[in-house]
């Protein structure tokens, strides 16, 4: 069995960032593991751009986001097997993996960091009556479709689920030449950007139709129709709005799952919220030396924020590595107060530094002040002009305040004025 | 004339007015910053968007971009002049693959290194 310092598992934004990260501050045994042929992730499908702003401040494509990263692994000589598929993670962090080349093999890493993305919820999870025709396809797989192997899966299609992939395959296949006729959404506001509901709907007349779903799919081989139907403040279809509209594609785009098979198999604890693991603020699972970070700890909706979190957990891996685990001094729980859904990190070990929490909200609220509080005593406050579920909010929490926390806890909330 | 637009300069998306007299912008209202002001006066006489689409390299599909937005309304127009095109060289990031699209001094480039 081969030792490798540090193993990281999935080679997208999430796992090139915390490979730079960590060598960055010492560890230069490392190995990059990727079932893809190619580094980047699903960034190589993103095609369109808007990312980076944060991060590069400029504007780009997600190839191009990709290569960034691409180019800074490939000047530190950091290792990558590509076209390798990890099949299991142990808690004692040995990796069994297989490619072509050398059939199954295992690894023992002194740390793990767990990058391995999300996937999108399928329409198994949906129970949508019907048959079983081609012509269903998540959004995702549709992007590949048409971004990468070049040819467009259909040419009348209804989109559910207004998820930005949703909106920017509406946007990309009417470009193509496809007639996207409607976008349904289950919810009352749409689950993506207003920003891509303007450029990728509205700029090509492509109505949004909101609290309606999708209630039957008609055709045998292939799609060839969907009935629709208005939703009630329950969310259960009101049959007398049904709506026969004749189609040949479905695509799906209600929402992603962080993909933690692995992380399960580690029994590694995951947060019933978020899909992916109880961290700390190094990002350092239930399990020692096993972090994890980007989309499958929690789904982002900016690649940015993939990219400063994978720093974290890369930096901490390496930390973990050279002094052989954490001096953990305090043990603060995060809990969750008003209108918050969940927060990464989960609890925080140390008090040395200041900590970054990341959080949603599980509405959309105008005029509103996040709050952080140990007990009653509030120790953060800031006002914000909205907030929404789609957009991750954070806040920062001083060493100097963390180190002064009576309750054992610090509650997230957010508080309506006015 | 009035026009109404969603700003999508960032995630706030204010509703924004715009009144417009010959064809000039005279007031914006509804904007909470002055990169909302600006981008109604774009909007409002002549939109323009980033295009981004695909060109093929041989059996392969390179990403590709408009170095600069492009008047919105000719954006079916410029989707037919690159999807013209198939490449049988290798590509890599930065690459021209049109340029000067239409005469509007706009290039579209490559967004990735494609080995064909
Ligand atoms: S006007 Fe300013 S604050 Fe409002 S959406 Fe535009 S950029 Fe954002």
């Amino acid at each position: 069995m081969r030792n490798i310092d540090l193993v990281i598992i999935g080679g997208g934004p999430a796992g090139m960032s915390a490979a730079v990260s960590a060598y960055n501050s010492g560890i230069k045994d490392i190995l990059i593991l990727d079932r893809e042929p190619r580094l980047g992730g699903i960034l190589q499908q993103c095609i369109h751009n808007g990312f980076g702003l944060h991060r590069f401040k400029e504007e780009l494509t997600g190839p191009e986001y990709s290569w960034k990263y691409e180019q800074m692994v490939n000047e530190l000589k950091i290792p990558v097997m590509l076209g390798t598929m990890v099949l299991d993670v142990t808690e004692d962090k040995i990796i069994t993996a297989m490619n072509e080349e050398n059939g199954v093999f295992q690894i023992q890493a002194k740390a793990v960091v767990m990058a391995m993305g999300c996937r999108e919820r399928s329409r198994g999870a949906l129970n949508i009556a019907g048959m079983r025709p081609a012509g269903i396809y998540t959004a995702g797989a549709a992007q590949k479709f048409v971004n990468i192997k070049g040819y467009l899966p259909g040419k009348k299609v209804v989109i559910l689920g207004s998820g930005d992939i949703g909106l920017i395959m509406a946007r990309r296949m009417t470009l193509e030449g496809a007639k996207v006729i409607t976008v349904c959404e289950l919810m009352p506001y749409s689950g993506g950007l207003t920003r891509n509901i303007v450029q990728c709907l509205n700029d090509f007349d492509i109505p949004l139709k909101l609290s309606h779903t999708v209630v039957k799919i008609h055709g045998k081989e292939r799609v060839e129709g969907v009935t629709i139907a208005k939703v009630d403040k329950s969310l259960k279809p009101i049959m007398e709005t049904a709506e026969y509209i004749e189609c040949d594609t479905l695509l799906l785009s209600c929402g992603l799952i962080p993909e933690n098979e692995l992380s399960k198999g580690a029994s590694i604890t995951l947060d019933r919220v978020t899909g992916g693991a109880v961290v700390d603020q190094r990002r350092e699972t239930d399990k020692k030396g096993i972090f994890a970070c980007g989309n499958v700890l929690h789904v982002h909706d900016l690649v940015d924020y993939v990219s400063e979190e994978a720093e974290i957990a890369g930096k901490g891996a390496a930390e973990y590595i050279q002094n052989d685990g954490f001096n953990k001094n305090c043990d603060i729980k995060m809990t969750l107060g008003d209108c918050v859904r969940y927060t990464v990190p989960q609890h925080i070990t140390s008090n040395e530094n200041d900590v970054k929490i990341y959080f949603r909200v599980s509405d959309v609220h105008k005029d509103v002040t996040v709050e952080a509080k140990d007990g009653d005593e509030v120790i953060f406050s800031r006002k914000k002009q909205r907030v929404a579920p789609g957009e991750m909010e954070s806040i920062l929490i001083k060493s100097d305040v963390l180190k002064n926390i009576k309750s054992g806890a610090i509650t997230v909330g957010v508080k309506l004025n006015g | 004339m009035e026009k109404n637009f969603t700003c999508i300069v960032c995630p706030m998306g204010c509703s924004l007015k715009v009144q417009i007299e010959d064809g000039k912008v005279v007031s914006v209202t509804g904007n909470t910053c002055p990169r909302g002001a600006k981008y109604a006066q774009t909007e409002a006489v002549a939109p323009v968007r980033t295009l981004t689409t695909t060109v093929r390299a041989g059996e392969k599909m390179v990403s590709v971009k408009s170095t600069q937005p492009l008047p919105k309304e000719n954006l079916k127009k410029y989707m037919d002049m690159i999807n013209s095109v198939k490449l049988e060289t290798s590509v890599n990031v930065g690459d021209v693959i049109i340029a000067d699209i239409d005469g509007t001094g706009i290039d579209i480039v490559a967004t990735k290194n494609v080995d064909i």
